[in-house]
């Protein structure tokens, strides 16, 4: 059963602005509070909205299992690969081998207050996008199996 | 590239199960034998860098890694203001061992485990997993790092509960597995307040900084009590075993005998919080006695639970618990006469030594055991003792791997368990002879218990219902006789074993000074 109409429209009005937000906190990690986990998490969000809006069924073809896991490992494989990049390079492991390179987020930082210079960091913000790929990810996927029972039937038919 | 594989080899001992573990979902959507090959491929890559590190270890000394230098070697930067801010990998010769101890136990194990487990379905979770395990125990015996000790132990504990709930048997592997991971996560947390209670007084995490600050406080006294009990509940010891039945008999076999090791790895971290953490600061005597009465009881307990046991495999587990006693009491009488060089150096090394031999024989000839009765679980179906009978007509193999892993786990003498337990009854004597006649009587106990166990499943005329069994299949035997070749080899040259791998080991336990000067330099 799915919930009333206005639920669903408003669940589809809220679930690219949940996504967008998600987006902006997995981005600006390496600047704001938050980072790849809780963007990963708020965007995991997004769909648990739209799973309880809707009915399992209806969702499981726009957001589907395999996709999300596979998203998951890929984010992972890009977090190791991130770090295996600087014994590439021979560096240690885990070295911030693009900071103040001048390439991809190797601006450094200016001096005093500035509105928040996304283009730096090095390595670290490409974490942050590896992670929140994984948890979101990892995530639907748990929402996936908790929820695909949700909804289903009437209570007590 | 030698050097290079050398330098880089703490990290890469993380990095290759971690890549392997990741990419198997994907590999394993092309084909399962492509996945095979791939986890083979990775596990025998990390075997090699292990071996390839002890060696340099044992060679050189301890090597340290800093993850996130520029240079590997730069324990403390310049601009620290000479604390090791980074996360560091410190391989002593003791770390190179459980190294080594978990990349021999990992390869044979997944021989094994690639035919055992190829009936089942969602195995590229399962090799996931596996790898998983394999990159926290690596961790956990390598790091230098307190925080980064807690967080490899949760990595080994969540990649065990899913696999010790991997095959769901109507809920009773389920059932096992929260329990496991319910009290592991409990122990987890409760290291996690003694590491802070460390940070609060020392503002450091790295082991060697605090292990150079210690005052030995009653904040300190506190952290050690909590750091004690879980690690001592992680590796299955007496007051805290009762996960360890459940755990090990539900996983499927070739999963219990990486258990095994985790325990050990579990063990490790208790050796290491009181030597390397603590040492002369303590008062090794009643910390000492501590262990040893955790050892003796799980010693007895252990074993005299074994004995009535139906299910095969709860029985090795009773018998693992036993067996994680003998260790627990040969380290404790070192830890006890830790300081007093005279004792240390009549019998204090020795039975250090011994507990220590006795970690990689236990994780051998228990992984051995464990893998037989998995191979007898394929082809029968059942660990129940009672309806088992008559299997040495047609699993000649299996029988004599079971025989070697039985008359090891019970010392006698040309299996590698009689070298340790000889050294451990010899120097425990010294000491206490009381605590020396328990560990024969319990050794005697174990053996009565593997006659009675090998007479019920070998022993006796062909059963009617297992008339077309055969013997398991080339893989798992492959897996098994990896361990049994070590077996028979540690138990016939133990003195080189013992020279070569198990002293080193122990002196650099023991040595906190030198694990200091490794990372801090030359203080």
């Amino acid at each position: 059963m799915r919930m009333s109409k206005l639920v669903r429209t408003g669940a589809d009005l809220l679930y690219p602005f949940a996504l967008i937000f998600g987006l902006y906190i997995i981005l600006h990690g390496h600047l704001t509070p938050g980072g790849g986990f809780q963007g990963g998490a708020v965007v995991a969000t997004g769909a648990a909205i739209v799973i309880v809006a809707w009915a399992y069924e209806d969702v499981a073809g726009m957001i589907r299992k395999v996709t999300m896991k596979a998203q998951e490992s890929a984010g992972l494989l890009l977090f190791i690969g991130a770090a295996a990049l600087a014994l590439g390079l021979g560096y240690a492991f885990f070295y911030n081998v693009l900071a103040n390179s001048g390439s991809l987020f190797g601006l450094s930082v200016p001096f005093g207050p500035n509105p928040g210079e996304l283009n730096t960091a090095g390595v670290i913000p490409i974490m942050n996008i590896a992670v929140g790929i994984e948890v979101w990810g990892g995530l639907t996927v748990i929402l996936l199996y908790l929820l695909s029972g949700l909804n289903k039937k009437e209570e007590g038919s | 590239m030698n050097g290079f594989l050398i330098e880089h080899a703490p990290a890469l001992l993380i990095m290759l199960p971690l890549i392997g573990a990741f990419a198997t979902p994907f590999i394993g959507r092309v084909s399962p034998r492509i996945r095979s090959a791939w986890v083979i491929l990775i596990m025998t890559l990390t075997t090699l860098t292990a071996l390839l590190l002890a060696s340099d270890v044992f060679l050189n000394g301890t090597q340290i890694y800093v993850f996130g230098a520029a240079n590997p070697d730069l324990a403390v930067p310049l601009d620290s203001g000479g604390i090791p801010i980074r996360i560091i990998f410190t391989v002593d010769a003791m770390s190179a061992l459980m190294q080594v101890i978990g990349a021999i136990c990992g390869f044979a194990v997944l021989l094994y485990s690639i035919s055992a487990d190829r009936i089942h379905s969602g195995l590229e979770s399962f090799y996931t997993l596996f790898l998983l395990m394999i990159a926290g125990i690596m961790g956990m015996v390598s790091t230098g790092d307190l925080f980064n000790f807690f967080v490899f132990l949760e990595i080994l504990s969540i990649a065990s509960a899913g696999l010790i709930a991997y095959r769901i048997d109507g809920g009773l592997a389920v059932e096992a597995a929260l329990k496991y991971f319910v009290l592991s996560t409990i122990g987890a947390m409760v290291i996690l307040v003694a590491i802070g209670i460390y940070y609060g007084e020392y503002n450091a995490l790295n082991i060697a900084m605090i292990a150079s600050r210690m005052q030995f406080t009653l904040l300190d006294q506190i952290a050690l009590v909590l750091i004690i009990a879980a690690l001592a509940m992680k590796c299955g010891s007496v007051p805290m075993h009762f996960w360890t039945p459940d755990a090990y008999s539900m996983a499927p076999s070739s999963i219990t005998a990486m258990l095994v090791v985790a325990s050990q790895a579990s063990l490790y971290g208790l050796f290491r919080v009181v030597f390397t953490l603590y040492n002369v600061t303590l008062n090794a005597m009643t910390v000492g006695w501590i262990i040893i009465i955790l050892g003796v009881l799980s010693m007895v307990v252990g074993v005299t639970m074994a004995i009535p046991q139906k299910n095969v495999k709860r029985l090795m587990a009773y018998h693992a618990i036993s067996q994680t006693g003998y260790m627990l009491l040969g380290v404790g009488v070192g830890l006890a006469v830790l300081g007093n060089q005279p004792l240390m150096d009549s019998f204090g090394y020795i039975a250090m030594e011994g507990g220590i031999f006795h970690i990689i024989n236990h994780a051998m000839y228990k992984g051995l055991l464990f893998l037989t009765a998995g191979a007898i679980f394929f082809r029968i179906g059942t660990y129940n003792l009672n309806r088992m009978g008559g299997l040495g007509h047609s699993m000649k193999y299996t029988m004599i791997f079971f025989i070697i892993g039985a008359l090891a786990i019970a010392g006698i003498p040309p299996f590698n368990g009689f070298a340790s337990k000889l050294m451990i009854y010899e120097s425990v004597f010294a000491f206490n002879p009381v605590l020396a006649v328990i560990a024969m009587v319990v050794s005697i106990l174990t053996l009565a218990s593997f006659v009675k166990v090998f007479h019920s499943i070998f022993m006796g005329p062909k059963l009617p219902e297992y008339e077309t069994v055969q013997e398991a299949p080339a893989p798992m035997l492959i897996g098994m006789a990896v361990l049994a070749a070590i077996v028979i080899l540690f138990g016939l040259f133990p003195q080189a074993v013992v020279d070569g791998l198990i002293a080193p080991a122990a002196h650099a336990l023991s040595d906190q000074s030198g694990y200091i000067a490794a990372v801090l330099g030359g203080a």
